[in-house]
């Protein structure tokens, strides 16, 4: 009896374990769930962006810099309003000898390129330069003074009272106390001359150094209409960029596009495991049953880690998992080749198990460790498509290596009678034709 | 124990197999998707029915996307690669593609510059090499107490032939696929191809792992059974095991193939394609392969 339950009791553990897993699963699904399935741009729909950041230029504390790229991105696309944006910093392949710096922008269900484009990189560039009149308003004929947005505290938008149309919107330019001075000595050393304002090369205001002008404002009135000005404070605001980048990947699937792939995965998961348990249950019988229910479990602890850690679902990875779902029997067939091997042997029917499971056990473990190899290193080389079926891959096969040894084991334990007569052996035999 | 006694006709038929499969490559080539050389793919769907893809050509063609190519895409949709396109010039594509034959919905927009490009292309290429070498060593740790008949070192030689035999086959018929549907050479094709090493290796090794077992075993017992025979019971006693590994397989591959998303479609074949080459390969050429070059390398057992 105490052996009975000993037998039972492990198989009850498990199932109560997946019982759970299984309510983890089905109850997180919600929006707002903090589990629920994080799905890759190419499913969700979205634009992923990939800026090259050129650091030549940059001063000192490159990693600074970018740290500060980065926040300064960052803040725009929030202000582009997209919910759960990815802004991140990645070096260039280091075996590809190419150790350049690039920022990855991520935007699920933004699809307008250009927009999101806009919104991040083509922010303005300011510039103050020293040129005359009579050479024309040509960016060659102008000369760079140094002071440039960087020196900027803030833009604000005021409404001229003065002189030239009342009301017009004018931009105002508050220097930092660095920007003031340089302002001061530039406006008292070229006095008459022309100071351009510059906005991405293209002169935006060419007013005349009349007097010097201290105090460290400066003002734009450059016929703006009142959304343009404040458009241009905006980006001002933000910032000029502190390390200039430059986009070298865009990447955008639209909603109903990633969906259908989504939807498409999902049945042919369902359709691929179905094909699965049918022909193993046809082929093996009872184990064949049994190891269908492992497969059951082995896909239930699968969408709990991808929910849990949580792993970014891409159609890659529904793929990864789909051809895990073909592989991980595989163990199962190997065990119980042998057992049945055990089995025509003569030997009982638990022995039998027992042997058969430390038979095949040396194959299954070969046959794992190249897997979760491979998993690695293509995790470790691979880009963004390739990690993700990388991912579900790799603890595809530690999971598999765990329910279609272990939790198989469990179950044919707890249910297997000790003597096979009658229907038990018809249970346990396999193939289409029963030799009696 | 008629697989080992026909291995004649079966490496013949392997090697003409392979020889095609090269000449498939070298003919019809392996075109490389805008992901390892750069450029720009634009999917779009028509509202309306889809125009003539020479109008669509000629439309794009005017508008200064001369090194355009245009395929159909879905029913009423047309896949467009072509250089690497600015933000404007993308837009510029999509306004000419929106001229006269009404409107259009753009599902999907890929630009990957020529430099990052270049970048995964070697990155692609080192996780093969990666993959290769790791699968190596580790077969070579496997067998490596394996030194009777032939030595350890055989066995891996013979497995990493087989490997180089399933990949070449498997993208021989890539090749040709490619030739008849524009299919193309991306990173999901470089996952397909190591996941292909994958399981060429684990379906040939299980195979000599049980050849191992049982010298082991004879070994044990003084029983005198010739190699031939010994590889031959080896491949019988694990026929049904490589067949409905590759058959569970294959049938989640269908699956994927049939109902999954078209993102992974030739992913789904190539693997495919991978498994039954794969499969064969394993049963009736690595396994009886190892008969002559056992003849060849055959060890001395050691005196002691």
């Amino acid at each position: 009896m105490n052996s009975g339950i000993a037998r039972i009791l492990p198989a009850l553990l498990v199932l109560l374990v997946s019982g759970l897993l299984a309510w983890f699963v089905l109850s997180t699904n919600a929006p707002d769930s903090p589990y629920r399935v994080k799905l890759g741009l190419d499913l969700a729909g979205g634009t992923e962006l990939v800026y090259r950041a050129d650091t030549a230029g940059v001063p000192g504390d490159t990693q600074g810099a970018l740290n500060s790229l980065r926040d300064v991105i960052d803040r725009r696309v929030n202000l582009f309003g997209v919910a759960e944006p990815v802004v991140q910093l990645e070096k260039g392949s280091a075996v590809a000898g190419n150790s350049e710096d690039r920022l990855l922008v991520e935007l699920p269900g933004v699809t307008d390129v250009e927009a999101a484009v806009a919104a991040i990189g083509a922010t303005p560039v300011l510039e103050f330069k020293l040129g005359n009149l009579e050479a024309g308003t040509s960016t060659e004929a102008f000369t760079p003074t140094g002071l440039t947005g960087r020196y900027l505290k803030n833009a604000e938008l005021v409404f001229n009272q003065g002189m030239g149309a009342a009301g017009e919107p004018t931009v105002l330019l508050n220097f930092n106390d660095e920007g003031a001075e340089l302002f001061e000595t530039i406006t008292t050393e070229h006095t008459g001359e022309v100071l351009g304002i510059f906005l991405d090369g293209e002169p935006i205001s060419v007013p005349v150094i009349r007097e010097p002008i201290p105090g460290g404002t400066a003002t734009i009135s450059g016929g703006f209409t009142p959304t343009e000005a404040r458009d241009l404070v905006r980006s001002l605001n933000f910032g000029a960029l502190p390390v200039p980048i430059e986009l070298v990947s865009s990447n955008s699937v639209g909603p109903t596009l990633g969906a259908a792939a989504f939807d498409a995965g999902l049945i042919a998961g369902l359709i691929g495991f179905a094909f699965v348990a049918l022909f193993m249950t046809l082929w093996y019988r009872l184990p064949g049953l049994v190891a269908s229910v492992a497969l059951v479990v082995y896909i239930i602890v699968n969408l709990a880690i991808i929910k849990f850690i949580p792993v970014t679902l891409t159609a890659s990875g529904i793929a990864g998992l789909i051809l895990s779902i073909g592989m991980a029997v595989d163990a199962n067939v190997l065990i119980f080749e042998r057992m049945k091997e055990e089995l025509k042997g003569g030997k009982g029917v638990r022995e039998a198990l027992t042997i058969g499971f430390g038979r095949a056990w040396p194959a299954i473990r070969d046959g794992h460790l190249t897997m979760i190899l491979s998993s690695i290193i293509l995790f470790w080389l691979g880009t963004s498509i390739v990690q993700g079926f990388a991912l579900v891959f790799g603890f595809g096969v530690i999971v598999s290596l765990i329910t279609a040894v272990s939790v198989t084991r469990v179950f044919l334990k707890a249910i297997l009678p000790e003597d096979m007569q009658g229907a038990s052996r018809t249970l346990l035999s396999s193939g289409f034709t029963l030799k009696p | 124990m008629t697989i080992v006694r026909h291995r004649k006709i079966l490496f013949t038929l392997a090697a003409l197999i392979t020889a095609a499969a090269i000449g498939a490559i070298a003919y019809f080539g392996l075109p490389l998707s805008i992901e390892f050389t750069g450029g720009s793919l634009v999917e779009v769907a028509y509202e309306g029915e889809r125009p003539d893809l020479a109008t669509i050509k000629e439309q794009v063609d005017a508008a200064g996307f001369s090194d355009t190519v245009v395929r159909e895409s879905g029913e009423n949709g047309v896949l467009l690669k072509t250089h690497t396109l600015s933000p404007e010039e993308h837009t510029r594509l999509l306004i000419a593609l929106d001229k006269g034959a009404g409107t259009t919905t753009e599902l999907r927009f890929n630009s990957i510059g020529p430099s990052l490009g270049a970048e995964l292309m070697s990155k692609a290429l080192w996780a093969l090499a990666a993959v290769i070498l790791a699968i190596v060593l580790y077969i070579a740790w496997a067998f490596r107490r394996v030194s009777r008949p032939v030595s350890s070192w055989v066995y891996g030689a013979t497995v990493v032939l087989i490997l180089f035999h399933d990949v070449l086959v498997s993208a021989g018929l890539y090749a040709f696929w490619a030739h008849l549907t524009g299919a193309q050479v991306d990173s999901l094709f470089v996952v397909a191809i190591l996941a292909i090493l994958g399981y060429s290796v684990n379906d040939t090794i299980v195979i000599f792992d049980r050849v191992r077992e049982n010298l082991k075993k004879n070994d044990e017992l003084n029983v005198a059974e010739p190699f031939e025979e010994v590889v031959g019971r080896s491949v019988m006693e694990t026929l049904t095991r490589s067949i409905n590994t590759s058959v569970t397989t294959s049938l989640a591959l269908i699956a994927l193939l049939i109902v999954g998303s078209p993102a992974t479609f030739n992913f789904a074949l190539v693997l495919l394609v991978g498994v039954v080459v794969g499969t064969y390969s394993s049963i009736l050429v690595a396994a009886p392969l190892l008969i002559p070059l056992a003849k060849v390398f055959k060890q001395k057992p050691k005196k002691d």
